[in-house]
């Protein structure tokens, strides 16, 4: 048995206490009190909409729909019953995981959700902010405070983020949603330039933090990279240039028209030069001292965190080899589905809940529970969610492996396809939500089990393939190396193929390559589209590599070679 | 309409510029378009402002001293501009004096209101004063620095709003 807790803070995350505690349980009331107005009719629809949206409840095709927060992802093995326990009390038995890093529940009754947000605050866990034109969860690296090629952990910058944005009393009433992801890493996996900001720490030579500031990246309807602001922020303005940017955004973003509300618009509207001379004469204009963040609070709020209590261990890489070369499945598994880690004997591991024909990104209270047994017995009873919709065990010893994936394996989670075609990001399309063109799930599932084939996932390698039920893009569709976006057609269900996105420090935004077709004509063309990289390829090269030198047109000769 | 202020329903003794007639004695609010008549105004009464969510609070920088109020309206509670002219009044401008809310408004913005410099709000109509009263007091903690510089509470961000 692997050593357990060694102090009551929990790992990877931020602590609450009794002030937290009590803050939490005053805005459950408020939001108790403000659903009994909207019955008793003292608030209109029109006014309670974004107060409840404010609480993350959304009301969608079929019924209400609750997401909560995961700030930076991580969640406890105890948080993880308490999201259990409410797919099964409230919801329908599962819950699924989105790309914002948070979850959400389908089947929620308006009546049940004060009772909801106590059950989740006793859990330290809200739905603040999780919708409304507001400063959105804040995401974060699924391999922090882990990754080998990690600079510094940026869940304690991200959990400052989080509280500093908790019910600003200015940047809550935005022209429209504003999220912000921040990376401790070079490599960036949170796709920093696809977010209204996109931040990327690295350490100065005075051992404190410095910030790259990335503005108006975003998807949606005009997906647009985003472009980088200053390299050179230091830590104890992060607060007060972060003010200045929604304090123009506030001010001059567009209000007019929704779909040209976000800050990309206004960032291309004005000119990246313009914009930036906005921002500095706010920072220029402000009490700086107001908003400083001294070294002092950073580390209170780290101090608030947990950290594992690694063992000291030899690295496990050669042993694990041996039970590679005994088990071939085990081999796929581990080639895909894990994460080199800085501490030596240790390695992440993601766990796909992308089984072959299953729906992206789906858990259900079962399997919850599962992952928080697995997390306290092998992970510091720590878990992260991804933006990719899969759950991450951030720490797990090397030698351990091979139990785990059994029992991963035992409950429908081993599935091997982490980078690969199958491990598809959709959006919950027209099965539940009221803006989507068409349904995204089934024609996941069809992709799903038309690829479940291992060998030949492992052979077609790294590939992106997302998918979205309509413009707003909540699939990423255009952040695919293959998007497929749901369209209406004459009143049928049909789809387009985008072609070249990724994320990333290459970030690209996907290009459609020719009309809708139906469901099975898509699947089929995308078929068609992964034989014709199979044959042009040249030795090594990955999907995205493949397109990008040869452009568009073969593959789109082969989409539409039979149609 | 009424006016809520500290926690207290008041009677609003200001009268608002009427368009196209001639501003009247005594305290009276005027529309940014009409600042130079107000400040040219003879005779005794109390001279504010009323800025629109499109104003640039900047334009109030020289007059600022002369004004015993400013109004920032909110053509609806979604538009959340005013707030930001709010907290620039009293950040920017280090405007002292009696700063009012009107327009379309929601009690449970109120918090939101006083933390960005508001002092005052006009209860719209048909908006139960009680739900005001009960935001008075609603809250004890926030998680970020505000203009009203609340005392910090411990080494964190958090800051005590009850004072």
């Amino acid at each position: 048995m692997p050593k357990l807790l060694q102090s009551t803070l929990p790992v990877g995350r931020y602590a609450y206490d009794e002030v937290d505690r009590a803050f939490l349980a005053q805005r459950v009331e408020q939001f108790r009190d403000q659903v009994a107005r909207r019955l008793s009719g003292a608030l209109s629809e029109d006014e309670f909409k974004p107060l409840r949206l404010m609480n993350g409840l959304y009301l969608q095709l079929h019924a209400y729909m609750l997401r909560v927060a995961i700030p930076y992802g991580t969640v406890s093995a105890v948080q993880m019953r308490t999201l259990a326990h409410i797919a099964r009390r409230y919801d329908r038995g599962y819950g699924h995981f989105t790309t914002r890093q948070n979850i959400q529940f389908n089947w929620i009754k308006l009546e049940d959700t004060p009772e909801i947000l106590d059950v989740l605050a006793d859990a330290q866990m809200h739905a603040i902010q999780t919708s409304g034109n507001c400063i959105r969860n804040v995401t974060s690296d699924q391999f922090a405070g882990a990754a080998q090629d990690e600079v510094l952990d940026p869940r304690v910058h991200a959990e400052i983020l989080r509280q500093w944005s908790t019910l600003h009393p200015e940047f809550t009433f935005l022209p429209r949603k504003f999220k912000i992801a921040i990376s401790g890493s070079a490599q960036d996996r949170v796709a920093a330039r696809f977010h209204d900001v996109g931040l990327i720490a690295r350490q100065s030579e005075q051992g404190r933090p410095v910030f790259e500031v990335i503005v108006g990246g975003g998807l949606g309807r005009t997906p647009i990279v985003g472009v980088s602001l200053r390299d050179d922020l230091p830590e104890e303005d992060l607060i007060a240039y972060l003010e200045a940017v929604l304090r123009v955004y506030n001010e001059y973003g567009r209000r007019d028209n929704m779909y040209k509300a976000r800050i990309k618009i206004l960032v291309q509207a004005l000119g990246r030069e313009a914009f930036l001379e906005k921002v500095n004469a706010e920072f220029a204009a402000m009490d700086r001292s107001r908003y400083r963040l001294p070294a002092e609070v950073v580390e209170a709020i780290r101090a608030r965190f947990g950290a594992p209590a690694f063992e000291t261990l030899p690295d496990g890489a050669e042993s694990l080899a041996a039970q590679c070369r005994a088990d071939r499945e085990f081999a796929a598994w581990v080639s895909t589905n894990t994460h080199p880690h800085k501490q030596s004997g240790y390695c992440s591991l993601t766990v796909s809940c992308k089984p072959a024909g299953g729906i992206p990104g789906d858990a259900t209270a079962d399997q919850m529970d599962l992952l928080a047994d697995l997390a306290d017995q092998y992970s510091f009873g720590e878990l992260r969610i991804t933006h990719m919709q899969n759950v991450v065990l951030g720490h797990v010893r090397q030698d351990q492996l091979y139990a785990l994936w059994q029992v991963l394996q035992a409950n429908g989670l081993g599935t091997a396809n982490v980078g690969l075609l199958t491990d598809i990001i959709a959006c919950p399309g027209l099965d539940y939500c009221s803006l989507a063109n068409a349904r995204s799930i089934p024609i996941a599932q069809k992709l799903s089990a038309r690829f479940a084939d291992n060998t030949l996932q492992q052979e077609i390698g790294q590939l992106r393939l997302n998918i979205s039920g309509c413009i707003n893009a909540c699939g990423h569709h255009h952040a695919g190396n293959i998007g497929i976006l749901g369209v209406d057609k004459r009143g049928e269900e049909a789809f387009q193929i985008t072609l070249g996105g990724s994320t990333g420090d290459d970030a690209s935004v996907g290009q459609i390559i020719g009309s809708a077709m139906s469901e099975d004509e898509t699947v089929d063309a995308i078929a068609r589209i992964i034989d014709t990289y199979l044959v042009r390829r040249n030795p090594g090269e990955r999907f995205i590599e493949t397109c990008r030198r040869l452009g568009a047109a073969p593959f789109k000769d082969a989409a539409y070679a039979t149609v | 309409m009424p006016l809520f202020e500290n926690g207290q329903i008041m009677e609003n003794g200001w009268q608002t510029a009427q368009e196209g007639v001639a501003l009247p004695e005594g305290d009276v609010l005027v529309p940014l378009s009409r600042l130079a008549e107000g400040l040219g105004r003879n005779g005794a009464g109390r001279l504010g402002v009323v800025l629109e969510p499109a104003d640039r609070v900047e334009s109030l920088r020289e007059a600022l001293p002369r004004l015993d109020l400013v109004c920032v309206t909110f053509g609806s509670f979604r538009d959340g501009r005013a707030f930001s002219q709010a907290r620039a009044l009293r950040e920017h401008l280090h405007y002292t004096g009696a700063l009012r809310a009107a327009g379309h408004i929601l009690p449970d913005q109120y918090e939101f209101l006083l933390r960005c410099g508001v002092s005052q709000v006009e209860i719209p109509q048909g908006s139960d004063p009680a739900f005001w009263q009960a935001a008075h007091t609603r809250f004890t903690v926030a998680y970020q620095p505000s203009v009203l510089d609340e005392k910090p509470e411990g080494t964190g961000l958090r800051r005590w709003l009850l004072s």
